[in-house]
């Protein structure tokens, strides 16, 4: 469960102050389908960077599943980044060097897991987004939707709760990004928490919540609680 | 959340196989420093002990007394009037070999002069001296005799010459028993000097000896140059040198106007001169790898901002910054011990090829400046690698990622 109270996030723009986020309120679930909407400049990428902890707010509380992760350490940060959340980038992010398998390996290295155990994971997560026939290529050797499934595979290989997606389909073409999207839900329907920020309305109304930002603020946040099952169809 | 280390060093690999060029020209920059003092070094060390080895090569247990006083302490009488130093004369030189601790004695006078035989005719270093220069020497005689065992004031018309002479003179012909002319007097050939025997500023074969008396007359000068003393024993060349010191300054009215130095204190002065240089060479090479040092923070600088979104990326995968200066450290020292391994193979091979092109020249680099070189290439690898680790460690993993 994701717990914001009174988030604020300020950056100094020449002598100015820019209210990036202003006075953001917000509890998510988990388990949750979450867009976040809304003008660029509104704001979205900034909380979806604070949700990720990848930036301190200027004030405010993040609780995640009740524990305030805003006090903790830059160390401790990393550690709650590797063990529970997962991103998924627009740019995909995948290190070019590495090969498939190599890039869904990172985040089980970093938290220290010994080769047995990781082999065994990348190759279940790799599996599981149909890219086993794929692991020993190099990114340059896979299509936009295929490096966004490695991506995916890396995001999830260390069983976060919340995944974060940042426009993962603003690289992709319609076919593979509605693919990519597939991905996601079903990860989210077997319990993952699903973040997702994105300027496609068509994308964010398949959301079961969708919060719309503008100006650093909360503007709107609608369930539609009569939203088709995108699995069933 | 620690790293094993064979992931760090897989992780690196990866990192330094990625950008070629880059780790090509840290490996080549890091090599030429430690190259560099190896080879320097080795140069120096060869140079050191070619020198002792040539000194050594003067004989054994020597004492070498010539005119003047080289350590004048504070402003006597004769510096003031600037007066040349008393002559030493062949008397002093019979007067020596009063002491039992003589084993040998030979006098020296050198001078050049033309030596022709028939139309033949070249300027040839004469050196006048004494029967037992052969042995205080241990020079060897390729044909004939050596000068003959006779006084030291008596002039006999015999010549031994350097083989280099006789070639030129004689070419294919017989040298022994011709007569050959020197400045204006005429010699007999009665031995021929053999290959062996180069030494500080002689080459035995490029002269030509006569007994010193003979010398005296054809330079015309009662002064003899130098007084090669040979002591019986090692320990006596302490009292032996004082013996000397006090018998010339009785012969010389009470004043101590000659300089008395031992083949040691020689040797230890050359040694000491060539092992400062060989330090102070080591040094200049030691900046090479100082600037090798400074390529790499620079290199490194470059890696760091060349994959910003690759560490932003590890960031948000959960690298806390500690592990991300690991990492940038580790990819800095594989590459600085890379480099130094490298140029330790290169200055080796360096090294060998001086000793290639110069077979007299023991150019081995001394295991301190190896060990230095090695030291200071992967210390300076990682010292200066700290910054851009930090620099990496401190990425704002948002402007990292947004690759803008």
């Amino acid at each position: 469960m994701i717990e914001l109270a009174e988030i604020h996030r300020d950056f100094l723009v020449g002598d100015q102050i820019v209210h990036a986020l202003d006075d953001v309120t917000l509890t998510i679930e988990s388990g949750e389908y979450v867009s976040i909407m809304g003008p660029s400049g509104s704001g979205k990428s900034t909380l979806l960077n604070q949700l990720g902890l990848l930036d301190r707010p200027s004030s405010g509380t993040y609780r995640l599943n009740g524990q305030d992760v805003t006090s903790l350490s830059d160390i401790e940060q990393a550690q709650v980044r590797n063990r529970e959340i997962g991103f998924v980038f627009q740019m995909f992010h995948l290190v070019p060097r590495l090969t498939a398998a190599e890039n869904v390996e990172l985040p089980l290295i970093l938290a220290g897991m010994m080769p047995q155990e990781r082999n065994a994971k990348v190759a279940r997560a790799l599996e599981d987004l149909g890219m086993s026939d794929r692991s020993h290529h190099k990114p340059d050797q896979l299509s936009g939707g295929q490096r966004q499934r490695v991506a995916i595979a890396r995001a999830t290989v260390t069983e976060p709760d919340v995944l974060l997606a940042d426009e993962p389909t603003g690289n992709l073409d319609h076919k593979s990004g509605t693919d990519v999207i597939r991905i996601l839900e079903q990860l989210n329907e077997r319990g993952i928490t699903l973040i997702m920020v994105t300027h496609d309305p068509e994308m964010g109304q398949r959301a079961r919540r969708q919060l719309r930002m503008i100006d650093g603020r909360l503007h709107s946040d609608v369930s539609n609680s009569d939203h088709q099952d995108h699995g069933a169809s | 959340m620690a790293l094993h280390s064979h992931d760090i060093a897989w992780f690196s690999w990866g990192a330094l196989r990625g950008y070629p060029t880059r780790t090509l020209l840290m490996l080549t920059a890091m090599a030429i420093g430690v190259s560099a003092v190896v080879v320097l070094t080795s140069l120096g060390e060869g140079a050191r002990l070619y020198v002792l080895d040539r000194f050594a090569s003067l004989g054994t247990n020597l004492i070498i007394v010539f005119p003047g006083r080289s350590e004048t302490a504070g402003i006597n009488p004769t510096t003031m009037m600037g007066e040349t130093p008393r002559d030493l004369t062949l008397n002093d030189a019979l007067a020596l070999t009063r002491s039992y601790k003589v084993r040998r004695i030979a006098p020296i006078n050198v001078g050049s002069a033309d030596v022709s035989y028939l139309s033949r005719s070249r300027e040839v270093v004469v050196l006048g001296t004494s029967h037992e220069m052969l042995a205080i020497r241990h020079w060897e005689l390729a044909q004939g005799k050596f000068l003959p065992a006779i006084d030291l004031d008596r002039a006999s018309p015999v010549t031994v010459i350097g083989s280099k002479i006789r070639d030129e003179l004689f070419g294919a012909e017989p040298a022994l028993g011709k007569w050959i002319r020197i400045g204006d007097r005429r010699f007999r050939v009665i031995g021929v000097m053999g290959s062996e025997g180069r030494s500080i500023g002689v080459d035995v074969q490029e002269t030509i000896m006569i007994p010193i008396a003979s010398a005296q007359q054809i330079f015309n000068t009662s002064s003899v140059f130098r007084i090669l003393v040979e002591a019986k024993t090692r320990e006596a060349i302490e009292p032996l040198k004082q013996f000397i010191i006090d018998t010339l300054q009785q012969r010389h009215q009470g004043i101590k106007d000659v300089t008395v130095i031992t083949q040691d204190a020689v040797l230890e002065t050359f040694d000491r001169i060539l092992g400062a240089l060989t330090y102070a060479v080591g040094g200049i090479a030691a900046i090479s790898l100082a600037v090798a040092g400074i390529l790499i923070m620079n290199v490194m600088l470059v890696a760091v901002s060349q994959r910003t979104a690759e560490i932003g990326l590890l960031k948000a995968l959960g690298a806390s910054p500690g592990q991300i200066i690991i990492l940038i450290l580790a990819e800095a020292f594989l590459l600085s011990s890379l480099g130094a391994i490298a140029g330790y193979l290169l200055g080796q091979l360096g090294s060998w090829s001086i000793r290639y092109a110069f077979p007299e020249l023991h150019a081995y680099a001394p295991a301190w400046a190896v060990v230095i070189a090695l030291l200071v290439a992967i210390v300076t690898g990682l010292v200066f690698s700290l910054m851009p680790a930090r620099r990496a460690a401190r990425l704002d993993p948002v402007l990292a990622l947004s690759g803008r």
